[in-house]
């Protein structure tokens, strides 16, 4: 694998992120899947970098679930999506963060349609104006949450308390990055390193200390494709997606998984747990499983964040043999601290216990 | 006095017409910007349909030019290239001035740069290479992968940036089909317990003998050909290719792993070429080759009276084409020296 053709396509795809003065919108699914990345995206920008973050109560679904689950038709989806840039543009503000992958490839392709189709756009504009009153500015900055932590990646570097180097050999983590379907692969201009070799969480990975590995099937789906596990009959479907991955993957020794997109971690985490169930396979080392993360909670490891506040409990496949490996201090009594313990202690090492 | 033409481009195309230029009784400049001339001929090892070594071809052009006279100029670049009254001047990064009563645009093409494909992602996995990369192997006899190793199994991915609407190329390049099918059975020659596997779109085999060298292929070497375009390459742990395809015919997608791919480069309009149409305003067609003033009885001449063009610089072609077009360059020029 020769980098230098990486670091060529990446120069190719370089993207505009505002540096400040974001209206942020959360995912509908995260908060429940990984309940604490949306609030640690914050503590990061807002306690750490001290950047001006808005959110909008009135803020809904952007409907792209729906949309990309063939049950939301566009018009609809754009008439929302018009009413949340009604919300940011009522707020005086003009750069739009989402925290969700499909919200962003969503926001995106309707900027990008009404680009192309300008009386679609207006259609759009009459039809919430009678409907709420409301009108709206298109953002002059669309980034994703991941974009701006990739923005900021050296910043949180200096102010680093640990490193993804393994404490006791020096060596860097080997780390899987999975980027978000909608991320890229719709629009690659809109992506930071584009579509094939996206590099918005490997610049993150490698700031920060750790290898980022390339495996056969890195650029697969990581399961959930919205009617493959939304449809109940696909669901087979869906964890073989994730198995193909983790086969995939296994040779190259991985010692975490990072992500973007609110369904990866939370299928390419569950779905070990099922076919460790299933059929008692586990990908990891020490026949453990493979910690996946979001990049939030990742930045929040690095800055020495409790890994009780990032949430790192509610995790399926357990995360702690790689906080042991980062050398990360953190006391195993507080883990259930806000929660009520669900797994017993005689389940597979595998599972979050 | 005799007139002078230049002709910018050692290729095939500016070899040819430069030598019969000067058959014609004509003082002939020839500018290339390469230290030796022969252009993509230098690198190709045999040539299809007869397989012959394409230095034969190279001697029969060199011949040409060097019998007659021909002012051979290399390490040229034109840098200014204008038209008044009813001469020509040449002026060239290296501080020459050069007057003529008429030129031939003979700037040819430049294979598709392959690393545009990024999902193929040549100059990335380490066994990934081009249909020239593999011609260097076969210059050298040795057909290896990165590692050393001799392939078992290899796979050739035709239109490589042609019709490709994604690359902005949707013309066909024309010769990729038949360098596969002469590649794939040269790879069977050369290693005769390797498979091979072509992934195609459609076989465009229009040529003279280009059809039957493909049914040799699959009858006599047993060359696979699959209809369906790579989607995706990717490397494994011990550097092997997986691609991903739709096998259109089986109706259903495929993965294979592969010890060698093969990306059969299409062609575009040179950078050189590219240049002289900056320079002088000659109008380029939406395939970005210079557009002729006529598709069927001015594919020689330009929208400037006495520049001329020979060859692939106005759209793919094969060497025999580029060779009679070139001729028929020649034969416009001097019937516009005549009249003038």
């Amino acid at each position: 694998m020769k980098q230098e053709g990486k670091i060529a396509i990446w120069r190719e795809y370089q993207k505009e992120i505002a540096d400040d003065k974001y209206f942020y919108v959360r995912s509908c699914i995260r908060q429940n899947f990984f309940p604490g990345s949306e609030v640690t995206f914050l503590r990061i920008l807002r306690d750490v970098l001290k950047k001006d973050v808005f959110e909008h109560p009135c803020h809904t679904t952007c409907s792209g679930i729906g949309y990309h689950g063939d049950v939301v038709p566009v018009e609809t989806a754009m008439t929302v999506v018009a009413r949340q840039f009604a919300l940011m543009t009522e707020a005086g503000y003009t750069n739009y963060v989402p925290s969700c992958i499909t919200s962003f490839g969503l926001y995106t392709e309707i900027i990008d349609t009404w680009h192309h189709f300008p009386e679609v756009e207006e259609k759009v504009r009459q039809k919430l104006k009678e409907a709420t009153g409301r009108e709206f500015n298109i953002p002059s900055n669309l980034a994703h949450a991941s974009d701006i932590i990739y923005k900021f990646r050296k910043e949180i570097s200096a102010r680093a308390k640990y490193k993804l180097i393994n404490h006791d050999t020096g060596e860097p983590l080997r780390v899987v990055d999975h980027i978000g379907c909608h991320y890229s692969k719709m629009f690659p201009s809109k992506g930071v390193g584009g579509a094939e070799y996206p590099y918005v969480l490997a610049g993150m990975i490698e700031e920060w200390g750790g290898e980022v590995v390339d495996y056969p099937e890195r650029r697969h789906c990581c399961g959930f494709g919205f009617r493959q596990y939304l449809v109940q009959a696909n669901r087979g479907f869906s964890v073989a997606c994730s198995k193909e991955k983790f086969e995939s993957m296994k040779p190259f020794k991985p010692d975490m998984i990072i992500t973007n997109c609110p369904g990866c971690p939370m299928f390419l985490d569950r779905w070990q747990y099922v076919i460790n169930e299933m059929e008692g396979t586990r990908y990891g080392l020490n026949g453990e499983g493979i910690p996946v993360f979001t990049y939030e909670e990742v930045a929040g490891l690095v800055l020495g964040f409790d890994p009780w506040d990032l949430g790192l409990q509610m995790h399926q496949t357990d995360c702690e043999p790689v906080l042991k490996k980062i050398g990360i201090e953190y006391s195993p009594e507080d883990k259930y601290k806000t929660g009520v313990k669900t797994f017993s202690q005689n389940q597979p090492a595998l599972a979050n216990v | 006095m005799s007139k002078h033409v230049i002709v910018i481009g050692g290729g095939v195309a500016g070899l040819e017409a430069a030598g019969r230029l000067s058959l014609e009784g004509l003082e002939v400049s020839l500018l290339e910007k390469d230290k030796i001339t022969g252009g993509h001929l230098n690198r190709w090892f045999r040539l299809f349909p007869d397989r012959r070594d394409s230095t034969e071809v190279k001697n029969y052009l060199d011949g040409l030019t060097h019998v007659n006279n021909v002012r051979l100029l290399t390490n040229i670049t034109v840098e200014k290239l204008e038209k008044e009254k009813d001469h020509f001047t040449v002026m060239t990064t290296e501080g020459k001035e050069l007057k003529a009563d008429a030129v031939i645009v003979a700037t040819g093409f430049d294979l598709f740069k392959s690393s545009r494909k990024e999902e193929y992602g040549y100059g990335i996995y380490d066994n990934v290479i081009t249909s020239a990369d593999l011609e260097d192997m076969f210059r050298e006899g040795d057909i290896v992968t990165r590692e050393g190793e001799v392939p078992s199994n290899i796979g050739i991915v035709h239109c490589v940036g042609s019709r490709d609407e994604k690359v902005g190329n949707l013309y066909c390049s024309k010769l990729c089909c038949v360098t596969a099918v002469k590649q794939a059975i040269e790879i069977r020659e050369q290693l005769p317990e390797s498979k091979v596997f072509c992934f195609y779109m459609d076989m465009r085999m229009g040529g003279a003998h280009y059809e039957e060298l493909y049914r040799e292929a699959q009858e006599v070497w047993g060359v696979n050909f699959i209809r369906g375009k790579v989607s995706e390459a990717s490397e494994t742990i011990d550097k092997k290719v997986v691609v991903k395809v739709e096998d259109t015919l089986a109706g259903r997608p495929l993965k294979m792993k592969l010890d060698m791919l093969v990306l059969m480069a299409g062609m575009e309009m040179s950078e050189g070429g590219k240049k002289i149409a900056e320079m002088t305003g000659l109008k380029t067609g939406e395939n970005r080759f210079f557009e002729v003033a006529d598709h069927h009885f001015g594919s020689n001449r330009s929208d400037i009276e006495g520049l001329f063009y020979a060859g692939t610089c106005t759209a793919p072609m094969n060497i025999t084409e580029t060779i009679s077009h070139a001729r028929a360059a020649v034969s416009e020029v001097v019937e516009y020296l005549k009249k003038s």
